[in-house]
């Protein structure tokens, strides 16, 4: 509640009407460009906004310097931050139940069970199994099918294990690097951020690997059915916002290790970034055991 | 006064509405039904309960709409400033605020009863002395009765001049097809419901059926229907141009008369398998795919052969159809490859048929190839 | 800080200001409005008799989708929000909303995203024409090319609504003024508080849904597709555990408004304050698990069913203590009816008629019969004409002094508000009596015996819009010019903005104002 006798409210600002510009040319480009045309229109569109979001950022942090930055508005960013991470919560939330809903009910009823289980009459001879290998399609059409299933699966005790033990390291590393600089003490800050980073990139770099494999081996395409479209969709998405986080925690090494900035009581742009950290690596654990234990 | 207007609105319409209901029930038997202001209560055990739940709660809506606006109403008149009313000043009751929350909540505890029931009714397809599998295409239904060979497609029969209001528009308007479903009286009829390509929904609302068919996967429903006569029904989900377009017709027939009608049907179909063999002449093929064509292939190349620019290509001095005969035949046959809205007819049309609406377009819009295609030929193009 | 605006087109481009940006939104919804109607208009004049006249089944149907899509996301939607913008901040004492440069962000994606999808129009292949609930795969394997940029049109909009929304929870939870307790807000910040949360819970979920489709259109995936394992109707499941929390996003704001308004002309405070809150609350919690009453025919098993229905039913008990709350509200008042009055009793009535039509929907065995006719369409048009647009309009008169300084012409207030209530009963009623006897929804063409309530509706519906012209001249005029209105406006009125003088100065309270 309000005890401050000023607030500060931003002057004009021209950043918000460039940032919609960049936002309207991204959309558009995709559109434009997933349609058959040119890609120059996005990749425009991508680097106005990122180039102002840059901007943005770097107005926020000035003014915070400055002193502009009652509590209260901290506190807004504070908010603000919290409840944009409960919407990447629900975004997921809508995949998850897909999968969900493949498993308890599509694929049954598609397989003869259940109350819709007639549904097999379009689909003699397939059978409900999950991983789903053999598609609807195929098992009517055979060889002429569209929508062939893989031929193999991501087996989670390899790559995925590895990478479970990454992302929870990771997220001790970021609480630890948070901790010291709250005792100030900014070498281990660095070094435990840089750490951070690393398994990030780490990270980033197996599911790239686990990927390829994918593709090349397995015949475990976007392509391939619900298994592969639930499988890339979900951890894809995941691998993107570990990309978005792995960046920020990286522009947070570099203000800290350049610019020195954060103080031990002030430090909420790092403090966003650990928290966005630490939503993706929940969110791991959730496609560990649902798509890759539970899948496998 | 304005709000004696207002006053009046809602009661008045509820009383009219039912005024209206018994003026349609005359109506309707003089065949079209004008000023329709009410549900049917139908020709099945279901459309009358249904009918009587959408009844029971309408009333009890009525009710509660009396009480409440008249409470409205009356301090509208009596608690004006014009009239010097002093405000006062209450503003909570925890009494009645709780009984306003416990009785709304016992009515429909009423309204849960009676509607639990009647789901569990229509939810019981089990022991149906009938099967029909019905399909819904872009935009007319297949229908399959299981067991038998008897199988044919159902299309809109109204002609486009009267649609585009060149002629004057026939009693049944919209809502007459080429092939009506025939179903016997007095039997439990198991519908099986599914679609080939969109989503649409199979609904008669003297049945009480609405059921939709979904690409992939088969939805059941049933009916027993209790005195014969014409039904008519439309596509209940929006599944692309011509959605308003694709009534459903159900002629509910004596038993015995449903079955002479199957046995013609099945005759029907055997006489078809022969003609196969026979070859035709081009008139008897460009005459026989006219009406194929019309039929089946208008709705989305346009009588006139000119296709919708952007959406469906013109047959006029389409590429394919003055190309080579192998391509024209696969187009139709398995349809195409890259738009899902071109289907594979093959398996929706004869091969006398599919061999005549192929040597029709060939030849008609200015196509003038010359060429024709006989049923055999499709035949084994089809075995290839 | 004591400065005013800048002048200049700038002011508006660049703005933080939370009127500013109110102004902004409330007139870019008009806009949209006027735009959603004429398609409507176009709609209703093809229906005005059997036979195809004016358009073609495939722009009948872009019509259609383009309708319900910007009355929707274009006009209610944005009302709500440019109220929001300049009354929350009013309403709690806080100089402005939390975070204004992203505010003015949220507001301008809007214009972008809407010429986008607005611009589908003219593309080959035509604008979207899958309905505004865009059912795969109609949306998707049968789409025009032109759905993607739909898709992306959806996703800008998403992100504008849910930067809005993190916006008004940052404001209300953070920037009340001193003693401004949580049930000492006023209700229209409480429902706002509460539709903000829905519209973060879902509007992700609409993101998820049209990307969804995306990848099934573009990149070989199989989420709606039974050949792969997919199934269309996961589409519908997903999109109405969207769709249906916005429909209440559409109406908990205007709750807000008919509680401020209701008050000031009964001259009695509003009865059962804590009770309305508690009743949006659980109108909020309930939205997100009766979704599926949209898809009563889609063959769920018979306990989806029955639990969709139950739940669905309930609602009506939080909606009803509203109702019954607002006509005890008036009991006993002394009551007299200026055109914001007119508007909210309008709404009470009217909408408690739509709620009606919702509760015989949601008697499953019953919606076997009405689902997909034109009584659905009569049910949401009641509860979003008289609903929705009833109560912005009514807002927009009751603080348009506040605003301007000036009174609108109250003659011209109640010449509007009968045209637009004959207009809409004209045009709206006589949809449930055709729903009823069989008429199916989204058709550019009907069987003779719908003809003349057709008829009737679309003469009604032209009237209703005849009386927005009243409406935007009366508006017009009052911001040019007046009779200067007092700071309290109304006979002792309720809330911090009628502490302020008229117009509110550009900068309202930078010095917290305490709230006993
Ligand atoms: C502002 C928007 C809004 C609101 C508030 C509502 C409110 C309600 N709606 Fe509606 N609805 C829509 C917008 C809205 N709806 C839209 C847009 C669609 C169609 C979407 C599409 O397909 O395009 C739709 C469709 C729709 C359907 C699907 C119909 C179909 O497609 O077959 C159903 C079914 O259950 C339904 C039910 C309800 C119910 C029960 C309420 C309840 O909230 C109503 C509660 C209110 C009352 C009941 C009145 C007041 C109460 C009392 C006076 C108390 C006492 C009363 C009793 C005990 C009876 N709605
Ligand atoms: C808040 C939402 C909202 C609002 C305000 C409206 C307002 C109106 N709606 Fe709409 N409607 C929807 C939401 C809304 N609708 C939705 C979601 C659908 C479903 C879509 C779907 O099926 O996918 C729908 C569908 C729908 C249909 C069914 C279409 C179909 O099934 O094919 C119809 C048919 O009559 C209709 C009519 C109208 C009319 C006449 C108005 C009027 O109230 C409009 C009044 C406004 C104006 C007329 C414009 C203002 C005036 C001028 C520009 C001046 C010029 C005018 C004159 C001189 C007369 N609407
Ligand atoms: C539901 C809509 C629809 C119906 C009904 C339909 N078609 Fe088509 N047709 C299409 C579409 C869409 C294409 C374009 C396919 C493509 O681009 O590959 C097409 C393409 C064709 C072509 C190739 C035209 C060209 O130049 O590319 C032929 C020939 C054809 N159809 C014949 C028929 C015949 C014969 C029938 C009826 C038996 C029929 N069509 C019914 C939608 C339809
Ligand atoms: Cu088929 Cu609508
Ligand atoms: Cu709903």
């Amino acid at each position: 509640m309000a005890t401050e006798s000023s607030y500060y409210v931003p002057e004009q600002s021209r950043l918000p009407i460039f940032a919609t510009i960049g936002m309207f040319l991204t959309a558009f480009g995709a559109a434009n460009w997933v349609n058959g045309g040119s890609s120059y229109i996005f990749f425009a569109g991508a680097l106005a906004l990122a180039t102002v979001l840059w901007f943005w950022f770097a107005a926020v942090i000035r003014e915070n310097m400055q002193g502009l930055n009652s509590d209260q508005l901290k506190r807004s960013y504070v908010w603000g931050m919290g409840w944009f991470i409960f919407s990447e919560v629900m975004f997921f939330a809508a995949f998850f139940g897909a999968l969900y809903y493949i498993r308890t009910f599509t694929l049954p009823w598609l397989g003869g069970e259940g109350d819709r289980g007639s549904s097999n009459m379009l689909w003699e001879g397939f059978q409900n199994t999950w991983p789903l290998m053999v598609t609807p399609d195929q098992a009517v059409s055979g060889d002429a099918a569209k929508v062939v299933g893989p031929k193999g699966v991501i087996d989670p005790w390899h790559l995925p294990l590895l990478n479970t033990f990454l992302l929870l390291a990771s997220s001790v590393t970021v609480h630890v690097a948070h901790v010291f600089l709250k005792k100030n003490k900014r070498q281990a800050f660095n070094i435990w951020l840089g750490i951070t980073v690393v398994l990030g990139a780490a990270f980033l770099f197996f599911q790239v690997e686990e990927y390829l494999e994918a593709y090349q081996h397995l015949g475990l395409t976007l392509e391939s059915g619900i298994y592969g479209t639930t499988f890339f969709m979900l951890t894809g998405f995941h691998g993107a916002h570990v990309t978005l986080g792995t960046i920020m925690l990286l522009i947070m090494l570099l203000r800290s290790v350049i610019a020195h900035h954060f103080k031990p009581n002030d430090h909420f742009g790092f403090e966003a970034a650990s928290w966005y950290w630490h939503f993706v690596d929940v969110v791991w654990v959730g496609l560990f055991i649902f798509v890759y234990v539970l899948g496998a | 006064m304005g709000f004696k207007r207002l006053f009046a609105f809602p009661t008045v319409s509820a009383f009219a509405s039912t005024a209206f209901a018994q003026e349609t029930a005359q109506k309707a038997e003089e065949g079209v039904a004008r000023w329709g202001v009410n549900m049917t209560q139908g020709v099945t055990e279901v459309s009358r309960t249904t009918y009587d739940l959408h009844m029971l709660i309408f009333w009890i809506c009525v009710a509660i709409g009396i009480v409440v606006f008249g409470v409205m109403f009356y301090s509208m008149w009596r608690h004006r400033k014009s009239r010097g009313y002093q405000a006062a000043q209450f503003h909570e009751s925890t009494l009645v605020e709780l009984a306003w929350t416990i009785v709304p909540t016992l009515i429909l505890i009423g309204m849960a009863i009676p509607a639990t029931k009647t789901l569990y009714d229509i939810y019981d397809t089990k022991e149906a002395d009938l099967d029909i599998m019905i399909t819904g295409y872009q935009w007319k239904w297949k229908y399959d009765y299981l067991g038998s060979d008897v199988s044919f497609f159902s299309n809109l029969s109204t002609p486009h001049s009267q649609i585009s209001n060149q002629q004057p528009k026939g009693d049944h308007y919209l809502l007459e097809v080429d092939e009506p479903l025939v179903v016997p009286v007095n039997k439990k009829i198991r519908f099986l419901i599914t679609a080939n390509d969109v989503i649409h929904a199979w609904w008669v609302p003297d049945l009480a059926v609405k059921k939709d068919a979904i690409p992939g996967f088969v939805n059941e429903s049933w009916t027993r229907i209790d005195e014969p006569g014409i039904y008519r029904g439309q596509c209940a989900e929006l599944c692309g141009k011509d959605h308003g377009f694709m009534p459903i017709v159900v002629k509910a027939v004596p038993e015995d008369e449903y079955h002479s009608w199957l046995n013609d049907r099945a005759e029907q179909a055997a006489l078809i398998k022969e003609l196969t063999n026979k070859t035709f002449t081009f008139d008897e093929l460009y005459e026989r795919g006219k009406k194929v064509y019309a039929s089946t292939c208008a709705a989305c190349h346009q009588p006139n052969g000119q296709g919708v620019p952007g959406t469906f290509p013109a047959i006029a001095g389409s590429k394919v159809a003055t190309g080579g005969m192998e391509g024209h035949m696969s187009m139709v046959v398995n349809g195409s490859p890259k738009n899902p809205a071109m289907q594979a007819f093959g398996a929706q049309l004869n091969e006398v048929d599919l061999a005549a609406v192929i040597t029709y377009q060939r030849n008609a819009f200015g196509n003038n190839m010359g060429d024709t295609v006989q049923p055999i030929d499709i035949l084994n193009f089809k075995n290839k | 800080m004591a400065h005013g605006p800048k002048p200049g087109f700038t002011r508006w481009l660049y703005t933080t200001n939370h009127k500013d940006i109110g102004s902004m939104y409330l007139w870019f919804s008009f806009a949209m409005f006027l735009l959603g109607g004429c398609m409507a208009l176009v709609i209703r004049a093809e229906l005005f008799q059997p036979g195809l006249q004016i358009v073609q089944p495939e722009f009948f149907n872009q019509m259609t989708t383009m309708h319900g899509l910007i009355m929707v996301f274009g006009a209610v939607m944005p009302a709500f929000v440019g109220l929001a913008n300049w009354m929350v901040p009013m309403m709690i004492g806080a100089p402005d909303m939390a975070l204004p440069r992203m505010n003015n962000w949220s507001f301008w994606i809007l214009p972008f995203a809407f010429a986008m999808l607005a611009s589908t129009l003219f593309m080959e292949g035509g604008a979207p024409n899958f309905g505004w609930t865009f059912y795969a795969p109609l949306s998707t394997e049968y789409a025009p090319p032109s759905v993607t940029f739909f898709i992306f049109s959806i996703h800008i909009m998403g992100a504008s609504s849910i930067m809005g929304a993190i916006n008004i929870v940052a404001t209300i939870l953070n920037m009340r003024a001193p003693g401004m307790t949580l049930m000492k807000m006023p209700l229209f910040v409480w429902t706002w508080l509460i539709t903000a949360y829905l519209l973060i819970a879902v509007m992700p979920v609409l993101a998820g849904v049209v990307t969804m489709m995306l990848m099934d259109i573009h990149f070989g995936t199989s989420f709606f597709s039974a050949a792969g394992g997919g199934d269309p109707v996961l589409f519908q499941h997903v999109f109405w555990f969207f769709g249906h929390p916005e429909v209440y996003i559409m109406i908990l704001p205007a709750f807000g408004i008919v509680s401020a308004i209701i008050p000031t002309f009964a001259r009695k405070p509003l009865f059962g304050y804590s009770s309305m809150v508690y009743a949006t609350a659980s109108i909020a919690f309930l939205s997100f698990i009766v979704w599926a009453h949209h898809m009563f025919t889609v063959g769920m098993p018979i306990a989806g069913e029955l639990f969709f229905m139950y739940a669905t039913m309930l609602i009506a008990v939080p909606t009803g203590v509203k109702v019954f709350n607002w006509v005890t509200t008036m009991f006993r008042g002394s009551m007299t009816f200026e055109t914001p009055m007119l508007f909210s009793i309008a709404f009470v009535i009217l909408f408690t008629l739509g709620g009606f039509s919702g509760l015989m929907l949601a008697i499953a065995p019953a919606d076997f019969q009405y689902h997909d006719t034109y009584f659905v369409v009569a049910h949401f048009h009641y509860v979003l004409v008289p609903g929705a647009i009833f109560s912005i309009t009514a807002g927009v008169y009751y603080w348009l002094p506040k605003w301007t300084g000036n009174m609108y012409n109250e003659a011209m207030g109640k010449v509007h508000f009968w045209l637009a209530f004959i207009g809409l009963n004209v045009t709206f009623f006589p949809m449930h009596f055709v729903g009823l006897a069989g008429m199916p929804r989204r058709i550019p063409d009907y069987a003779l015996q719908f003809a003349d309530f057709n008829q009737i509706a679309s003469v009604g519906a032209f009237l209703f819009g005849a009386a927005q012209i009243v409406f935007l001249f009366n508006v017009i005029r009052t911001v040019r010019g007046g009779k200067k209105a007092t700071d309290e406006v109304w006979e002792n009125p309720q809330g911090l903005e009628w502490t302020v003088p008229s117009p509110a100065p550009y900068h309202t309270f930078s010095t917290p104002p305490v709230v006993r």
